[in-house]
């Protein structure tokens, strides 16, 4: 196998956009907590670049990537990266560097659970988080990564399309978030409080670091520099456009003013939603999946209010539902015109993939809704999920880390 | 001597501030304060999630002056405070029974 130093480079440059991703989902959220929460929110999604990168080389990788097991798993050859060298993989890239693959993957783990953190926030013990994440990791993402992008994972092996993570990290982090938001119960005083955001030019900010970081997180998954990164760059970005448009126009029509949280939130609805389809579909579809994830995940965020669970920041409504969404929409607007290793969508003359499509997103749901509800309820039992009420007033900046963002 | 506590828009403390200033008063106390009285709040949406905010932002202005000047100080504040909407403010007068300079130690109208 010969290295293409070009591929290598791209897949270089979008590890490190992916890994922005992080930190700006840090901001994204923090912006949209209480001032005395927004040291402990960023915190949730910034740990996670330490906790996910160290369970990623000793086992995270081999389980997801790994040579696989009955469809199931990874095996434990790549057990704290042996095996994984400089030669090119060929199953999953032919042209770089095992190692740069397996940098890339990580990224993705990283970001995967900080996303599950929106719907807890400003209640979650830090200690009982760590090991959540740990867990989470462990036993959600690893599986299910194997599953759909793993050579020999079974939904892999049906057919189904996920080009950069709809199902792995959005669906499966957006259907977690719900069970999470479930087990541990409303935010004190949630419903009578005044529990505005904070500082919503760190939200918008975080947002646009997000969308930043798609160009690698959906480029790059292209795994090679050329035609089908130029692909999802440009369907990426024209689906987050679409959908800032479409989420502000309903907001403008029912609410009456078109809010820039409105904005961050489609821009991010968008992102989310082209993410399984970006290597597939055209701009047109593009433009469609967009403005549909816009008008879905407005409705999305309020179906919390309808059945009385408190998704903070909204986890359920923008990655459950825009992930869902795409998912569904790769199945309706994918085109081998566009991607000649992928498959014709219904409107493209074939109507088998959008059962595949529907099938897969079925799988991540119920798969990531029942593991994520065992482990917390295990987490519960054991070290306790909720900070005490007396903390939780204090505020998480101050009662779990001991410091305050803002000395004026 | 009277103390003239005003509340009043925020936007027009600074014009407030330089009148009484050219009139030759010589100090004056403002804080930042939060109140509602007719006008009433305002409604904030963040994804749906509607808040009422009851407390608006205000000026609070406290300054004390002998029992003649009183008018005078009182015309400059409602000349600049005045849009003839709700929300332009009040004034209370109060009557102060003594004033000490802690520098000097005088007291009474000597002390302003």
């Amino acid at each position: 196998m010969k290295i293409d130093t070009g591929d290598t480079t791209w897949i270089l440059i979008s590890t490190a956009l992916v890994m922005f991703m992080t930190p700006g989902l840090s901001l994204f959220y923090g912006g949209m907590v209480r001032q005395k929460n927004v040291l402990g929110t960023i915190m949730q999604s910034f740990i996670a670049l330490g906790v996910v990168t160290i369970q990623w080389v000793i086992v995270g990788y081999s389980l997801s990537f790994g040579p696989d097991i009955k469809g199931i798993i990874g095996g434990f050859d790549w057990i704290g990266l042996k095996n994984v060298g400089f030669d090119p993989n060929p199953d999953y890239a032919a042209t770089i560097p095992h190692q740069a693959f397996m940098m890339f993957q990580m990224m993705f783990a990283i970001i995967t659970p900080a996303l599950i953190s929106g719907a807890f926030a400003e209640r979650f013990k830090f200690s009982t988080y760590l090991l959540f994440v740990l867990l989470w990791s462990t036993f959600v993402y690893a599986p299910l990564s194997h599953w759909v992008w793993g050579v020999g994972g079974w939904l892999r092996s049906l057919g189904a399309l996920d080009f950069a993570g709809g199902l792995v990290v959005h669906i499966s982090s957006g259907v977690s978030a719900l069970a999470a938001a479930i087990i541990i119960g409303k935010r004190k005083g949630h419903g009578h409080d005044h529990m505005p955001p904070h500082n919503l030019t760190m939200t918008l900010l975080g947002a646009a670091l997000l969308w930043f970081g798609w160009y690698g997180f959906n480029g790059g998954s292209a795994v090679a520099s050329g035609a089908l990164a130029v692909t999802a760059f440009m369907t990426t970005h024209i689906a987050a456009a679409s959908a800032v448009l479409s989420w502000l126009a309903i907001e403008w029509k029912l609410r009456g003013k078109p809010t820039l949280l409105g904005a961050a939130s489609g821009a991010v609805a968008g992102l989310v939603a082209i993410t399984p389809a970006s290597g597939f579909v055209g701009p047109i579809s593009a433009i469609i999946i967009g403005l549909g994830a816009g008008l879905l995940c407005f409705y999305g965020v309020t179906i919390k209010n309808k059945f009385g669970f408190d998704d903070s920041l909204d986890a359920v409504g923008v990655h459950g539902i825009g992930g869902s969404f795409g998912a569904i929409a790769t199945g309706l607007f994918a085109s081998k015109a566009i991607n000649s290793a992928g498959a014709d969508g219904l409107f493209f003359g074939n109507p088998s993939l959008i059962l595949v499509q529907a099938l897969s997103v079925l799988v991540a749901i119920v798969f990531a809704f029942v593991m994520t509800w065992i482990i917390l309820k295990a987490l519960d039992k054991t070290m306790g999920l909720r900070v005490s009420q007396t903390e939780e007033v204090e505020g998480l900046d101050l009662s779990q880390h001991g410091e305050s963002g803002y000395i004026f | 001597m009277k103390k003239i506590e005003a509340i009043i828009r925020p936007h027009a403390v600074d014009d407030i501030r330089e009148a009484l200033l050219e009139e030759g008063f010589k100090g004056m106390t403002i804080s930042e304060v939060k109140g509602f009285g007719r006008q009433k709040g305002h409604t904030e949406v963040y994804r749906g999630a509607e808040y009422q905010v009851d407390f608006l932002p205000k000026v609070k202005l406290e300054i004390v002056v002998s029992d003649n000047n009183v008018d005078s100080v009182v015309s400059t504040i409602i000349k600049f405070s005045k849009s003839g909407k709700v929300g332009d403010g009040k004034i209370f007068i109060s009557t102060i029974d003594e004033v000490i300079r802690v520098r000097t130690e005088e007291t009474g109208e000597d002390a302003l």
